[in-house]
């Protein structure tokens, strides 16, 4: 168990930086999620924690040991990749050794550590097949078998549930959190899921364009984003942000209401929303719409929980209204979060 | 195979057309080797006299010229040398080019692709520009007249097209596999060995097929290099040895090009797939 | 942000500075260098350094016999060109690559199509086909030698039996200048059909099924989605193929030694067997470095066409 570093990380290639001076510091034992999307340098990030590339500049710390310079085999991490990487042509049991043999740990200790890697995954009875006649499951299970023999300081995880079944997903991501909370081991994941960045991750760090945007709980990235990127990528529908008397509002679907369902308060802001849309999707209701009077260009969702009978028919106007404390403001130019009538940074 | 013909019914015309062109290129490529086998089994009153069918045996079919051809002429030692030279020159080819073609496919970055396809063109560096000064280098290093000369030219050629080959055995190996050796402890060359060349295996087993093959190809080195029967090659030695005199034994010459081209050419068969597969760099799955 | 305070880390920074070094090593950069510079080493002194000394040869007067080696200039050039046989030998190169591949590039691709096809036998039709190119060449050559003999091939019988000559004449098909050098392209067209075949096949198997079912549904025939999408889509695989052959038979020497010796008189002479008289058979190195050397720029030439299309290729993917 050891906390990850990374002290103004940077690399190049070929004169684009994939990661632009990324400073990070891990809890012990945490499950960090670098979430963003396809070429932001999640992934680049990562394989430099490994050690698969070398940065351009900066540091990396692993364990309180700069690891900067030392390849993969030396830092004591595992990693499981998208495809889990299973060498094809050993046994599982082989493959769970693999590490161990590398290692040079004594051949008479294998049997015990195996039986204790499989135990706990539960695949002692898969430990003769071959990765060819696994199930996706299955695969992943010995991909984390083999990661956690060795036991090492730090888990990486590159996007391991992209590979799977939409209905397997789920399964495998509970599995996931169970089995890391359960070793205990600081882990660094890395999707491009938002979802599943938010039911992972102690933490998460929303990257864009090779810098972090914002590094927080799942709570406070949802309801406290730092910058617009972050309110967008993050919930789904995204939250909606709207140009107002030169100052940018965002307020997320679920906190945008019809009036009679929520009754008159004080600390609401009304507004008269044009509805053009309703998506009914069983659980939820999306309303599509504008607010004409505050920003006509603006597509703005409301989502209403089936719970809520209200009616919501296109082509009408309805009056809806949003809680004050739920607006989020942001600076029109750079994006980042300010308070309400201030410019100040965001911690 | 994308071809018309074979998705839908065919014609009857069709049908007709198809085999036709099949048995003319049939005839067309198969025609000699049908000649050299019935001369192999022919007397010799039988093939020296005209005015008959030549396709009818006259007299019974007979294995006396293979006989001869093993126990007159120097032919076995033909044989041994081409395979000591084949089995010598695969040795060194691997111990080259696997590591070469490694570093091509994983080690140099943008310019591995252009690297190996300069490589690639010195497979096209003919023998016959070379052998001059090369006969004159094997003097000097007192080669002549040995098959050790022949072990030292043959990598010329059969190096850059192993380089080639093995290239797209190892770009299809999945660079996580890879990558995943080198987190879970191996270096970079540990996980070659460890794992990639594991994967390659069909990959090297073709490259010696072919590197074995090509070298018994040659024709001009062997030529120009060694004078002695005993040293002689298969490709050197039947055209120019095992005429005794100025006389030709035609049915012990057809004998000895037969016997080692059905081998090859069943050799070549099985493993047709995997070289092309090479060849296009992995581009086409056989 | 940081729970880690400054001084440790620097601390960390400063304390491990050998374990660095031991993996120097394995940089890629060093790496490569290490596993690519042998082969590399070897190409250069076993070809590299002979195409110099060919070149070299050839401004000098070197023989077999001496070993002197004076700088002659383009004497030796001169010489080797003002040799009476000498355009025609050039000639001769020229005239039988040119059609053997021109009629493999035909063939190639008609087979290719065929053998593509499902028929019964196939494997056995494909066998066939490979041989040629499998067999080493020079038993290749002496196989056609005799199956060409003056009195003994078999031609001369099925002549007399189509009434194309009479009961006792013969074809004599080495002995006339003509039918020898269309002997040798003959052979040479024998052997590297394979090659071009088999690279093609491959290339048929690569076109996207969807280019062609498109054209179906379009409503083109047999014919025109052969000719208009087919062949226009194989061109650059049938160019590939056909490259290899040119190379090989240009630059072959063995069919003409084998099957006609150059001859007769020096009718089917080319430029490597030539060089071979001259330098091996003649004792004039120089002179034999000289006449190869002629390969050289239509060899040149060829590298360039396959860079060039590599590196197209690369872009495109």
């Amino acid at each position: 168990m050891a906390i990850v570093e990374v002290r103004d990380l940077r690399k190049e290639f070929g004169g684009t930086a994939a990661v632009d001076g990324i400073n990070l510091v891990t809890e012990e034992g945490e499950y960090l999620v670098l979430l963003g999307p396809s070429g932001c340098g999640k992934t680049t990030l990562l394989r430099l924690l490994a050690g698969l590339e070398r940065p351009t500049g900066g540091d990396v710390v692993i364990g309180g040991e700069v690891v900067t310079d030392l390849p993969p085999r030396a830092r004591k991490i595992a990693m499981v990749f998208q495809s889990y990487a299973l060498y094809p042509h050993k046994t599982v049991r082989k493959n769970i050794v693999f590490p161990l043999a590398a290692a040079h740990v004594p051949k008479s200790e294998w049997a015990a550590k195996v039986e204790w890697a499989a135990g706990i995954l539960g695949i002692q009875r898969l430990l003769d097949r071959r990765p060819r006649e696994l199930s996706g499951g299955e695969r992943q299970r010995v991909a984390l078998a083999r990661a956690m023999v060795r036991e090492p300081q730090v888990f990486l995880f590159d996007e391991p549930l992209s590979n799977l079944d939409a209905k397997l997903r789920t399964s495998a991501r509970d599995e996931l959190k169970e089995f890391q909370r359960r070793v205990g081991i600081t882990t660094v994941y890395v999707t491009h899921d938002q979802v599943e960045a938010m039911g992972l991750g102690d933490r998460i760090a929303v990257l864009n364009a090779g810098q972090i945007q914002q590094i927080g709980t799942p709570e406070e990235i949802y309801s406290n984003p730092a910058t617009t990127f972050v309110a967008t990528f993050v919930g789904a529908p995204p939250m909606n942000i709207i140009r107002t008397d030169g100052k940018l509002v965002g307020f997320r679907p679920e906190n945008l209401l019809p009036l009679e369902a929520v009754g008159s308060r004080d600390d609401q802001l009304v507004c008269d929303f044009e509805i053009s849309r309703v998506e009914n999707l069983g659980s939820d209701r999306y309303v599509y719409g504008s607010i004409p009077a505050l920003d006509p260009e603006a597509k703005v969702i409301a989502k209403l929980p089936s719970t809520l009978t209200v009616v919501a028919r296109p082509d009408t106007r309805e009056k809806y209204a949003v809680e004050l404390d739920k607006l989020r403001y942001f600076d029109p130019d750079t994006g980042e979060r300010v308070a309400p009538d201030q410019r100040t940074r965001t911690p | 195979m994308s071809s018309s013909s074979a998705r839908r019914p065919r014609t009857i015309r069709g049908s007709i057309g198809l085999y036709l062109i099949v048995f003319f290129f049939a005839v067309l490529c198969g025609f000699p080797f049908l000649w050299a086998t019935i001369t192999t089994f022919k007397t010799n009153q039988d093939l020296y006299t005209t005015g008959h069918n030549p396709f009818a045996f006259t007299q019974a079919p007979t294995l006396d010229n293979i006989t001869t051809l093993f126990t007159t002429t120097p032919y076995l030692h033909f044989i041994i040398n081409s395979v000591v030279i084949g089995i010598v020159t695969v040795g060194i080819t691997l111990v080259l080019s696997v590591p070469a073609s490694y570093a091509l496919a994983r080690l140099t970055g943008r310019w591995g692709l252009p690297m190996a396809i300069g490589i690639f063109v010195v497979y096209l560096v003919p023998p016959t520009l070379l052998f001059l000064p090369l006969s004159r280098v094997i003097t000097v290093l007192g080669l002549q007249d040995t098959i050790w000369s022949l072990v030292l030219v043959y990598p010329g050629f059969t190096i850059p097209l192993s380089v080639w080959l093995l290239l797209g055995f190892f770009r299809s190996v999945p660079r996580d596999v890879e990558e995943q050796a080198q987190v879970d402890g191996y270096s970079k060359v540990g996980a070659l060995v460890r794992v990639v060349l594991p994967l390659v295996a069909p990959g090297l087993f073709t490259v010696v097929v072919f590197t074995f093959t090509l070298t018994m190809q040659d024709f001009i080195y062997a030529l120009a290099f060694v004078s002695s029967s005993s040293q002689m090659t298969i490709s050197v030695g039947v055209p120019t040895n095992l005429v005794r005199g100025d006389v030709f034994y035609w049915q012990s010459l057809m004998a000895s090009a037969m016997i080692v081209a059905i081998p090859v050419a069943v050799i070549y068969n099985l493993f047709l797939r995997k070289f092309i597969q090479g060849f296009t760099l992995g581009a086409v799955k056989g | 942000m940081s729970r880690i305070d400054a001084d440790t880390t620097s601390a960390a920074i400063r304390a491990r500075p050998a374990r660095r070094r031991r993996y120097a090593l394995e940089r890629d950069g060093v790496l490569g260098s290490l596993m690519l510079g042998p082969a590399v080493l070897y190409l250069v002194l076993v070809v590299g350094y002979p195409l110099v000394l060919a070149i070299m040869y050839s401004f000098s007067d070197v023989t077999v016999g001496s070993s002197r080696f004076d700088f002659a200039g383009l004497a030796t050039f001169k010489t080797a060109i003002h040799d009476p046989h000498f355009p025609a030998v050039v000639a001769h190169t020229f005239i039988i690559t040119g059609i053997s591949q021109a009629l493999v590039v035909v063939l190639c691709t008609i087979l290719a199509f065929t053998l593509a096809a499902n028929f019964r036998g196939k494997w056995f039709v494909r066998f066939l086909v490979l041989m040629p190119w499998t067999t080493p060449v020079a038993l290749g050559a002496i196989i056609w030698l005799w199956m060409l003999d003056s009195i003994f091939t078999p031609f001369n019988w099925f002549a007399q039996q189509l009434h194309v000559i009479g009961p006792g004449e013969q074809l004599n098909l080495l002995g006339h200048a003509g039918l020898a050098t269309a002997s040798v392209i003959a052979v040479q067209t024998w052997r590297t059909l394979p090659l071009a075949t088999v690279i093609v096949l491959a290339g048929l198997s690569s076109i996207p099924r969807d280019v062609e079912e498109q054209a179906e549904v379009d409503g083109a025939g047999f014919w025109r989605r052969l000719f208009g999408i087919q062949i226009p889509l194989l061109a650059p695989v049938i160019l590939v193929a056909v490259l290899f052959g040119i190379v090989f038979t240009f630059t072959d020497m063995a069919v003409v030694f084998i099957l006609t010796g150059g001859g007769p008189g020096d009718a089917t002479q080319v430029l490597a067997s030539w060089a071979f008289y001259k330098g091996i058979n003649g004792g004039n190195l120089a002179v034999g470095a000289a006449d190869a050397l002629f390969m050289f720029p239509v060899l040149l030439g060829l590298a360039i066409v396959v860079l060039m299309m590599a590196s197209g290729r690369r872009e495109k993917s």
